[in-house]
């Protein structure tokens, strides 16, 4: 049976936000894809966060491998109250940064919730611009039914940033 | 509903081989769009240009390259070698795999766009990248075109185009 790749819903900020959040995400998809354009009102780049289910709890891990343009890095975080998916442009840069991040198997109940991630922020200040891919987990069996979007206490969404969730259904 | 569509017709190269490859007229009324590639060249180059709406110029990138036995990054500053391909030395029947991915193609401002790109033969000497450009162009992307760094591309390479919209 063929896959269809169908929007959820899609948000585009008409000015600085202190953060978005997708709601209500039906759980009759296999799969979720999440597509971002954005960069941050803040004067420098800045991390963007992504937490489901209004849980802020020190439940969250991430392993990432990254460029900077001249080196390869790798790098682990656990026990954090969110998933890192992006050091993206602020003020400074000359775009946005975009992001795509695959969560797969979102709405069972049983297991935890593993994503895959991959940015990249060439249009950032010289100096702050990667290429970046990573893993997710949040511990937790819940099915995911929001997920929130915000950066790090130094920035908002800067405006014209999109979002757009879209499921994958199998069938 | 959003649906993954296809532009046009997937590009399948025939017997005489291929100069370039090119996508022209794409509509502006998807939201992002995604380009594939599977690609082998006639000759030495393992890289093609890739311009949009002509033009070669104003391309960025940082890259994260893996070949198998360490892992490196680059800059790239001043070329618009864009799309991987397998060379005409590598194992026979393989092609490279890509897939570049642009977002808010249709808009007003400069053009961030990524890439997964992969180049595996059963041999040692090849590639798998992750790539992150920008095209300093606030021009909405009509264009699309491939070509060889050397040489041409050969029968059964292929190049599709989908548009992704979100509403």
């Amino acid at each position: 049976m063929t896959a269809t790749y169908e929007a959820i819903a899609t948000y585009t900020a008409p000015s600085a936000q202190a953060s978005y959040t997708f709601t209500s995400i039906p759980s009759t998809y296999t799969d979720l894809v999440l597509v971002c354009n954005v960069k941050s009102s803040a004067a420098t780049s800045r991390t963007l966060y992504a937490t489901y289910n209004s849980d802020t709890g020190s439940n969250y891990s991430m392993t990432r491998i990254f460029g900077d343009g001249s080196s390869a890095a790798s790098s682990r975080t656990t026990n954090q109250t969110g998933i890192d998916i992006g050091y993206l442009p602020g003020a400074n840069g000359t775009g946005f940064g975009t992001v795509n991040f695959s969560i797969q198997n979102y709405s069972n109940s049983t297991t935890y919730k593993t994503g895959l991630y991959r940015w990249g922020s060439e249009a950032a200040a010289s100096g702050t611009r990667y290429v970046a891919a990573g893993v997710g987990l949040w511990r937790s069996t819940s099915a995911i039914t929001s997920i929130s979007l915000a950066f790090d206490s130094a920035g908002d969404i800067a405006t014209d940033s999109t979002f757009t969730l879209y499921g994958i259904k199998a069938e | 509903m959003a649906t993954y569509i296809q532009i046009g017709s997937t590009v399948t190269v025939g017997s005489g081989g291929a100069s370039t490859i090119d996508f022209t007229s794409i509509p502006s009324t998807y939201t992002d769009l995604v380009l594939k590639t599977s690609l082998r060249l006639d000759d030495l180059g393992d890289w093609c240009f890739l311009t949009i709406n002509g033009s070669s110029s104003n391309f960025s990138g940082k890259e994260l390259t893996g070949n198998g036995s360490a892992a490196a990054s680059y800059s790239r500053t001043t070329n618009n070698f864009i799309v991987v391909t397998n060379k005409s030395t590598y194992t026979a029947n393989t092609f490279s795999n890509a897939e570049h991915y642009f977002t808010n193609y249709a808009g007003s401002t400069y053009k961030s766009f990524s890439a997964d790109q992969v180049q595996e033969t059963n041999a040692t000497a090849v590639n798998m990248m992750m790539d992150a450009f920008l095209w300093s162009n606030t021009a909405a992307i009509n264009q699309l075109t491939i070509s060889p760094s050397v040489g041409n591309f050969v029968q059964y390479s292929t190049a599709s185009l989908y548009g992704i919209k979100k509403d």
